[in-house]
């Protein structure tokens, strides 16, 4: 896709977009609601029209085809399944447009229902099935035409967590197996960074960065795509050279070009670790325990520091030896850091 | 599988003034269908109302144009005078839609809220009369109205009749209007703040409906207004009724035609408004 | 006073205090009454006289009424003009309604047309007749139809004007409730628009429109103002007939005819409101 825009009345829903999706690769949208990441997706599969720009799949330009010759399968957010015709008359639906017979339409139809793992309800009705074996029905119906593309438009928001963590890997495993390039958009970050080949953050209509799950979370290249990916410290300090300094360290910066003088340096918690501090005196890094979040394997220790607060995560073994109250000193690692040219730090880490 | 690539083509214009793709070729197919069909029906609709209102100025002899016809409206006298039958249905109209509603909203709201098992049985019951023809019905009710000829001779007792006929039209209305709020959840809250089942009714849910409720009366009184059959066969005398006997002993008087095109008008205006005021509410709650 | 247990006392309103514990249901007592005095009781009462005879002694004779002439006659041309008129009724409604659904929810012409529709379903009586009258009648203004004059088609015409806004305000909710994934869905699966309709709307739509063609029949079937202000004293249809039977001057004052055929309408109706009722669940389901 290059040079795609999108315009409603007044609001730009996609400025000039450019991305390629390599054959066989599942590239993730995120991004929060509005960002145009929906509206990309609505215009690789044809449901919309491009005010500008050209959509290019497997070399030809698609731009002007209507949806129903796009030859791409499509899987929604809820409530795609036609509710008058079973798992199995859904899933053969594509093909029967397809004018193929029905005994070979039915022998498709069961063996795409047994790669979702659905074989056993074939001949229910969509009412009779749980969102999560619905979203696996569409799935399997969306797979049954042999697309060249696979879009799926955040299939996991209406699904509960547990099922949302087991079909997301389920997914994932199918897309690996039959190989297919495939687009999948959400807002949750935790399935973009679990599932993708590369991540695409956007916002505002346009793709922040476009990056593998792990260049996403340690090398974020703007400072909208580290905060939104993960969580954030915002620490002030001083950049020179190639490092910028915090609190007296030197930390490396991801971007050397950056100019010198005073920003903000966003560190990730899982940087700063935490050790008990006997000692009375308060030097840059040392700080009081506010607060502890426990979430299971990890927690999150919010640690005042006199000027600002700074969180880290630790092991959750750690984290209970250091109560509210007990004074820490921090060791920052030296990890790439990001920095924000903003001058004055808006609201905290999120 | 094939890939998604970009070539390097130069895009196009960014300033395309219409979109050229497929969907918006198909709305541009839709728009058309759609303007052949309201012109269509909105010609099938209009023009026996255009009828009536070219001969609502029709004068004594034909061909001559007069306003009487409207100021007869006030001035027939009948017997009975028209302005008495107008009146009756206009009394008959609030009536019926006021005992309907007093009737429907608690007993809907209640039954949602803590009669749940009855509401299929309670459905059956509202949807009835739409069943049973007027006309039926009426055979029936004979025997009830000649007992209430006894106590009270004025038209209006038709209203109890009226309610059950118009309660198919009311309840559709109000149910629309329950779906569409959690009763449930409001009710609780309410009552967890010590609210009585009375509050919780009148002060809580009805209001919360009350787009539904107004749809709700003006059907019942649209319903009043243009009834015939029952009024007719009982021998009552209600703004129908007298409209048709006008008509049968002054063939083509014009007076039918500008009072029942003032009523139509008058309820579509109501009719409109209604909807209207719903809208700004909701956007107002933004 | 707090909410406790769900079988806590039901009668509104309630005060604090102790009261005998009085079941919910009898909250629905004044409308259980009114419905049983002017709805239950007046059915009952067509229902059981019509197994009567004058004399008041048991008579099943009344059941045969509706196939045996003169009153056969009757009912076939009821029957014939609700035919009619319900299925033009349900095909013209049924677009017009299509025409109202695909445009903005919000708009101006959507709010107008249901409007209309509401106001027009109502008045179809007296008012109507009058209008096609002036319209197409002796001193009409469009034409001089005398075709119009014949029964069942003029009628029929006529019993279109309030049939179409009646269907759409009954099968626009339907087709409000076809989802736009639907469409989408069978899109991007290759599916033309005809294909769209053939496989996945129109199966949808049908026990809608079914549903609501029959609701039109029943409307159709007890029309009965309207065919008074057109035609006089000659009773086409069943509804006429009954009126006839109850308040002729010609001495034919015959109540028990009249039950009996206003059974043999219950029955009709009964029958189709079954079919109505059945269609409707399902098509509820789907379209909710």
């Amino acid at each position: 896709m290059e040079g795609l825009s999108r315009r409603y009345g007044d609001v730009v829903a996609l400025d000039g977009l450019d991305l390629t999706v390599q054959a066989g690769e599942l590239v993730t949208l995120l991004g929060p609601s509005g960002c145009g990441k929906t509206t990309t997706l609505r215009l690789l599969a044809g449901l919309e029209d491009a005010d500008a720009g050209q959509i290019i799949v497997g070399g030809s330009d698609v731009t002007r085809l209507p949806a129903s010759k796009r030859d791409m399968g499509m899987v929604f957010q809820a409530y795609s399944l036609f509710p008058h015709m079973t798992a199995r008359q859904n899933v053969a639906f594509g093909l029967r447009l397809r004018r193929i017979g029905s005994a070979e339409r039915d022998k498709k139809a069961v063996e795409m229902l047994e790669l979702v793992g659905l074989a056993e309800q074939a001949d229910r009705y969509p009412h009779q099935l749980s969102g999560g074996q619905q979203q696996r029905v569409a799935l399997a119906r969306a797979l049954a035409i042999e697309p060249q593309v696979l879009l799926l438009d955040e299939p996991l928001s209406a699904l509960d967590a547990k099922v949302r963590a087991q079909l997301r890997d389920q997914i994932r495993r199918i897309q690996l197996d039959v190989g297919i390039t495939t687009l999948f958009v959400t807002h949750d970050q935790e399935e973009a960074l679990a599932i993708s080949d590369r991540v695409g953050v956007m916002q505002g209509g346009r793709i922040e960065q476009l990056a593998p799950p792990t260049d996403v979370y340690s090398r974020p290249a703007t400072a909208f795509v580290a905060e939104f990916v993960g969580l954030t410290n915002r620490l002030a300090g001083t950049v020179s050279g190639s490092t910028v300094t915090v609190r007296g360290r030197d930390l490396p910066l991801v971007d050397i070009s950056t100019p010198p003088g005073p920003a903000i340096a966003l560190i990730r918690p899982e940087a700063v670790t935490l050790a008990s501090d006997s000692s009375t005196e308060s030097g840059p890094l040392t700080g009081t325990v506010i607060a502890s979040t426990f979430l299971g394997a990890t927690s999150r220790v919010t640690v005042d520091l006199g000027d600002t607060t700074i969180m880290a995560q630790l092991s959750t073994a750690d984290a209970v030896l250091l109560p509210a109250g007990s004074r820490v000193s921090l060791t920052i690692r030296p990890d790439p850091v990001l920095v924000s040219a903003d001058a004055a730090p808006a609201a905290e880490a999120e | 599988m094939a890939a998604v690539t970009s070539v390097g083509e130069a895009p196009l214009a960014a300033s395309a003034r219409r979109p050229h793709g497929m969907q918006a070729g198909r709305r541009r197919r839709l728009n058309a269908f759609r303007y052949v069909v309201f012109t269509f029906f909105t010609l099938f609709f209009l023009l026996p109302l255009l009828a009536m209102l070219r001969f609502s100025f029709e004068g004594s002899s034909l061909g001559t144009w007069s306003a009487s016809a409207w100021s007869q409206i006030v001035s027939y006298q009948g017997p009975p005078p028209l302005l008495s039958a107008v009146e009756i249905s206009l009394e008959l109209g609030v009536l019926t839609s006021v005992v309907t509603l007093a009737l429907l909203v608690p007993t809907m709201i209640w039954i949602r809220l803590r009669v749940q098992w009855i509401s299929r049985a309670f459905e059956f019951l509202c949807l009835l009369p739409l069943t049973i023809p007027a006309i039926v019905l009426v055979v029936g009710l004979a025997p009830v109205y000649n007992k209430i000829r006894h106590v009270e001779l004025s038209a209006l007792m038709l209203f109890w009749a009226y309610v059950i006929l118009a309660l198919p039209y009311a309840y559709r209305a109000l149910a629309a209007g329950l779906n569409a709020i959690d009763v449930k959840t409001l009710s609780e809250a309410a009552r967890s703040l010590g609210a009585r089942w009375f509050t919780v009714i009148f002060r809580v849910i009805a209001p919360n409906m009350w787009q539904a409720i107004l749809n709700a009366l003006l059907l019942s009184a649209a319903l009043a207004l243009g009834e015939f059959t029952i009024a007719y066969t009982l021998l009552y005398n209600n703004l129908q009724v007298e409209l048709y006997s006008i008509d049968r002993n002054t063939p083509n008087a014009s007076v039918i035609f500008s009072t029942s095109l003032t009523a139509l008008i008058f309820t579509f205006l109501l009719l409109l408004i209604v909807s209207y005021a719903g809208r700004r509410r909701r956007r107002g709650m933004r | 006073m707090a909410a406790t247990t769900a079988t806590e006392t039901g009668a509104r309103p309630v005060r604090a205090g102790r009261r005998p514990r009085l079941p919910a249901w009898l909250g629905t007592t004044p409308f259980l009454a009114y419905v049983a005095i002017f709805l239950l009781l007046p059915t009952g009462i067509v229902v059981v006289d019509a197994f009567r005879s004058p004399s008041g002694a048991l008579n099943l004779s009344g059941l045969k009424a509706p196939f045996v002439s003169p009153d056969r006659s009757l009912f076939t041309g009821s029957i014939q003009l609700c035919l009619i008129s319900s299925v033009l009724g349900a095909v013209l409604g049924a677009i017009l309604a299509y025409a109202i659904a695909s445009g903005a929810p919000d708009g101006a012409v959507r709010r107008l047309y249901i409007a209309v529709s509401g106001v027009l379903a109502q008045f179809g009586g007296v008012t109507l007749a009058f209008a096609f009258v002036v319209l197409i009648g002796p001193v009409g203004l469009l034409m001089h139809a005398s075709w119009f004059y014949t029964f069942p088609w003029g009628i029929a015409v006529i019993y279109t004007y309030f049939q179409v806004p009646l269907m759409v305000l009954v099968f626009l909710p339907a087709i409000d409730g076809l989802k736009a994934q639907w469409r989408e869905a069978s899109d991007s699966l290759g599916a033309s628009s005809w294909q769209y309709w053939r496989y996945v709307g129109g199966p949808l739509l049908a026990p809608a429109f079914l549903g609501a063609a029959l609701l039109l029949f029943a409307n159709a079937l007890s029309a009965f103002a309207t065919i008074v202000a057109w035609e006089n004293q000659i009773a086409y249809i069943v509804p006429q007939q009954i009126y006839l039977a109850i308040n002729s001057e010609v001495g034919l004052s015959n109540v028990n005819q009249a039950d009996v055929l206003a059974l043999g309408m219950i029955i009709l109706v009964a029958i189709i409101m079954t079919g109505y009722a059945l269609l409707q669940r399902r098509a509820a389901r789907w379209l909710r």
